[in-house]
């Protein structure tokens, strides 16, 4: 499954820079990623991982350089029709929409999928009833997958912060992404939720055959997680190899690991 | 003994029939993706044919021994069947027992077959086939991040139902040649039982066993084909073997698998069973749910709940007594029904129930009196692993709070000169597997010695009053029930386990566990801040709280005059939850008193030795099976003995 470097790269990003006014956030970074990574993006606090992110997921417009998914440029577009493309995402700090069920929140991952008139979908009938069951029944493999059947009514903001990310990773799913970008999945965890959530990335990237990148601090994570780890500090791209190298590279010891015996 | 059919005697013998009489009515449903999905007795019967066939595709030999591991899932029942079919036996193990426990049953059991749910048992049993080596095949059925497991012998579902249909080709009449040569007599399945001392030991219980005992049961309580039941409980645990499998097979009804461990509520909502079957512990957390929610609620509609409630138990503790509730009760009552109990029953999912049983433990008679008072038939049994469960059960009509019933159908009670319970019947199993000197010791001319210290009222009806061994004395000659004062403390709804200590000692005292939903409940109530159990268990207000209780034990045994000296007088409240994963209680939560006195020898010694505090260092298994030490400062308190009082 893993992507070898002869195939085409799924994601590929040529020295793209990002820049706020005079801040260059992103500066000349190139990466790719192959079908069916996992690629760790870490670096020190301001290194431009989250606007790197952003970038390939549309929000914001590169100043220069080109993104290509699945071999064709996608530099300029705008984020519902890279998330037509088949990238979705969870963010930072949870994005639900907190008065909604957890099954109604994953079902608006459905929405791009979803094709019908107005009148149907009201009266829900003929076609739009198919649809809507259809979707459903996707949505509740994905419940399956990720455990949530305890908590399919419960109103999203009712949650423990760890079940909320967890459902916010099922909406990203219900998209049927091929690249899935989490913006730390495992920030504000307890260890015991951090084991659950590293299991089910795994097994999202085993079972759906998902290309994952993700920004991670957690660096027991990063390394048990991540085929390779992208090493982000002042917006260049510092290091890029499988973690057990990048671990060793001087200069993310330098820029982002502190002392050697830290990591 | 009654005389078996050879063409019905023994469980896939059954399902055959079922298959062909009832093919069309469900057997089996299990939600899955959200949906109850169901199952027919004639798929049951061709699912478990199915896998037999992969079985024996893999060289599945008669006397065969089958590991069965995993939450209640139709695939395992089918499993179970499949493997009685050949002339195998099953052996069901606790899901969430650890590596050790596992490892002990299934080597002790030389089990050469394992059926499990997921990757979760599918590691545990790889890391354990190293040190036993007769384990050759695991058959899975979640496949579920294991693409990449290649081990050899391990193979999915799936794969065993391919093999399965290339080996029935070749072999049609292999399933019903098997079939034929099974009888009665043949062991249907071994339970581990946990035992509060020593090591498992694997009950065997025959097909004529079961089958007889299931029927007994059935017609002494008058079940029928319509009966709805929910598969929750462990299947390692006999209990479920019979109500899920031996009952349902004997009578035709259906059972239904939860979605998962954390939907169980939900699920029984959905389900409403018109049987239902749970140990004093699941009456505990249901009871313990709505209190909680009352307490929540605006105070009109708390006052109106509370009131009815009250009416509701008051009418029931005359019914039991065989009094009527005055005739302003029995006005009032429909209107209670109306607004409270059947919209109380029905949000609990027990709107069906015909029949309801609590045994294992002791139940709290206000637990007991809720859920009767609410018009939920729940009536308490007696029973052993090694009966096939059914000793005793009370009557409809016939319910006490203090009896656990009478004999069921052609099972003799007989009390022995120093106070133990034996029995005979014909759900009295084959004995321990290997093990000659346990089965001598429980089994002798066909009577079952207990364990249980108990009478026969003049009713007929059987009490019980502790476990044998557990009766003994102070050090002043006083008679010591501990069981007796632990179930008195946790009738509490605080109180979620204690431990009494007592034995050759110059007075009572108790370790005990708090609730931590109950406690944790009052204690918001009351703007006290706690972060964990721990913290939790030692605020100076929740000991105060759990003296209360304390001093309502004693108040009540100050109205006895046997156990009047018994009276509690000092206790402490623990910094951990007893757990099953550090050995201090059995999985059907059962004191192992032995292992506690040893590990919790300080606190003992510091309960005995006046101090008003003592400091700990725990061991603590986690759940993956790393240990750790967990220090504290225990508080101890004393209380006073209440005065004695004659009985009102």
């Amino acid at each position: 499954m893993k992507g070898s470097a002869a195939a085409p790269p799924l994601l590929e990003v040529d020295r793209v820079s990002v820049r706020f006014g005079a801040l260059i956030a992103v500066n000349q970074v190139s990466l790719r990623i192959g079908r069916g990574e996992i690629v760790a993006i870490i670096g020190p606090n301001g290194a431009g991982k989250t606007t790197l992110l952003n970038a390939v997921s549309g929000f914001y417009r590169p100043y220069e350089g080109t993104i290509a998914f699945e071999g064709r440029d996608r530099t300029r577009m705008a984020p519902p029709d890279v998330a037509a493309l088949g990238i979705a995402r969870t963010f930072q700090n949870v994005a639900l929409f907190k008065g909604m069920s957890v099954l109604d929140n994953i079902m608006t991952g459905r929405l791009l999928k979803m094709r019908g008139s107005f009148l149907l979908e009201a009266l829900y009938w003929g076609p739009a009833r198919r649809q809507e069951l259809e979707h459903r029944a996707f949505v509740e493999r994905i419940i399956d997958f990720l455990e949530i059947q305890a908590i399919r009514k419960t109103p999203a903001g009712r949650l423990p912060y760890g079940l909320q990310k967890r459902v916010e990773l099922a909406r990203a799913l219900a998209a049927e992404p091929k690249l899935l970008l989490l913006d730390e999945p495992m920030a504000g965890m307890n260890v015991e939720e951090k084991e659950d959530m590293c299991r089910f990335i795994l097994d999202v990237n085993q079972e759906f055959g998902t290309t994952i990148a993700l920004i991670e601090h957690d660096m027991g994570v990063v390394m048990d997680v991540s085929d390779r780890v992208v090493v982000l500090d002042y917006g260049r791209k510092i290091a890029d190899g499988p973690p057990a190298e990048v671990r060793k590279d001087a200069a993310v010891l330098d820029a982002y690991l502190g002392v050697a015996h830290e990591a | 003994m009654k005389a078996l059919d050879a063409e019905r005697d023994t469980f896939p013998k059954l399902v055959r029939e079922n298959a062909r009489r009832i093919s069309g009515k469900v057997a089996i449903r299990e939600k899955d993706f959200g949906i109850w999905q169901s199952y027919t007795w004639a798929r049951y019967f061709d699912e478990a044919r199915l896998i037999a066939h992969g079985l024996a595709a893999l060289g599945f030999a008669r006397g065969d021994r089958v590991a069965i591991v995993g939450d209640n899932r139709p695939e395992l029942y089918w499993a179970i069947m499949a493997a009685q079919a050949l002339g195998g036996v099953p052996v069901p193990i606790y899901q969430d027992s650890g590596e050790k426990e596992t490892e002990y049953i299934v080597d002790h059991a030389e089990a050469r077959f394992a059926v499990v749910e997921d990757q979760e048992q599918v590691d545990k049993l790889l890391s354990i086939r190293a040190r036993c080596p007769r384990l050759a095949h695991i058959v899975y059925d979640d496949a579920r991040g294991m693409r990449a497991y290649r081990k050899p012998g391990l193979v999915s579902l799936a794969e065993l139902r391919e093999l399965g249909r290339k080996f029935e080709v070749g072999h049609p009449a292999h399933f019903d040649t098997e079939v034929a040569k099974g009888g009665a007599d043949d062991v249907a399945i071994i339970c581990y039982t946990s035992g509060t001392t020593g090591v498992p030991k694997g009950a065997m219980l025959s097909h004529r066993n079961l089958i007889v005992t299931a029927r007994n049961a059935a017609e002494f309580e008058g079940l029928r084909e319509d009966e709805e039941v929910l598969s929750y409980l462990p299947m390692a645990w006999v209990g479920d073997h019979v109500f899920s499998y031996a009952q349902a097979i004997v009578c035709g009804f259906s059972i239904n698998c939860p979605e998962s461990a954390a939907t169980v509520l939900s699920d029984l909502r959905e389900i409403a069973p018109t049987y239902f079957f749970g140990p004093p512990r699941i009456w505990e957390s249901l009871l313990t749910g709505v209190l909680v929610r009352v307490e929540d609620a605006a105070r009109p509609k708390r006052a109106m709940v509370q009131f009815f409630l009250r009416l509701a138990q008051d009418i029931e503790r005359k019914r039991l007594a065989g009094q009527t509730g005055s005739l302003w009760q029995r006005l009032l009552y429909p209107l209670g029904s109306l607004f409270v109990y059947g919209p109380l029953k029905d949000n609990l999912g027990l709107s069906r129930v015909r029949r309801a049983y609590t045994a294992g433990e002791a139940i709290g008679p206000e637990i007991f009196l809720f859920f009767r008072g609410l018009g939920v038939n729940v009536k308490q049994l007696y029973g052993m692993t090694e009966a096939s469960v059914f000793v005793t059960i009370q009557r409809d009509g016939d319910v006490r709070l203090d009896t656990v019933g009478t004999p069921l159908t052609d099972v003799e009670i007989r009390i022995s000169e120093s106070g133990e319970v034996l029995f005979r019947s014909p759900g009295v199993f084959r004995g321990y597997a290997k093990n000659p000197e346990a089965t001598s010791q429980t089994l002798a001319d066909g009577w079952i010695r207990s364990g249980d210290a108990g009478f026969l009222d003049h009713d007929g009806h059987l009490k019980i009053i502790d476990r044998a061994r557990d009766v003994s004395r102070l050090a002043d000659g006083t008679m010591f029930a501990p069981k007796f004062l632990e179930n008195k403390l946790k009738f509490s709804p605080y109180v979620r386990e204690a431990v009494c200590i007592g034995q050759d000692r110059p007075c009572v005292t108790a370790l005990v566990n708090i609730d931590l939903v109950a406690v944790g409940n009052w204690a918001e109530r009351r703007n006290i801040a706690y972060t964990s159990y721990a913290d939790l268990a030692r605020k100076p207000e929740v000991y105060d709280l759990i003296r209360g209780e304390v001093a309502r034990v004693n108040r009540s045994l100050a109205e006895d005059d046997v156990l009047r000296g018994a009276q509690i007088r000092r206790f402490l409240v623990l910094h951990k939850e007893l757990d099953p994963d550090d050995e201090e209680i059995t999985r059907t939560r059962k004191i192992r008193r032995g292992y506690i006195a040893q590990k919790y020898a300080p606190l003992i010694e510091a309960l005995y030795a006046g101090r008003d505090h003592v400091s700990v260092e725990a061991q603590v298994t986690y759940e993956d099976g790393r240990t750790g030490t967990m220090r504290a400062d225990v508080m101890i308190r004393a209380v006073d003995d209440a005065p004695a009082r004659t009985a009102r």
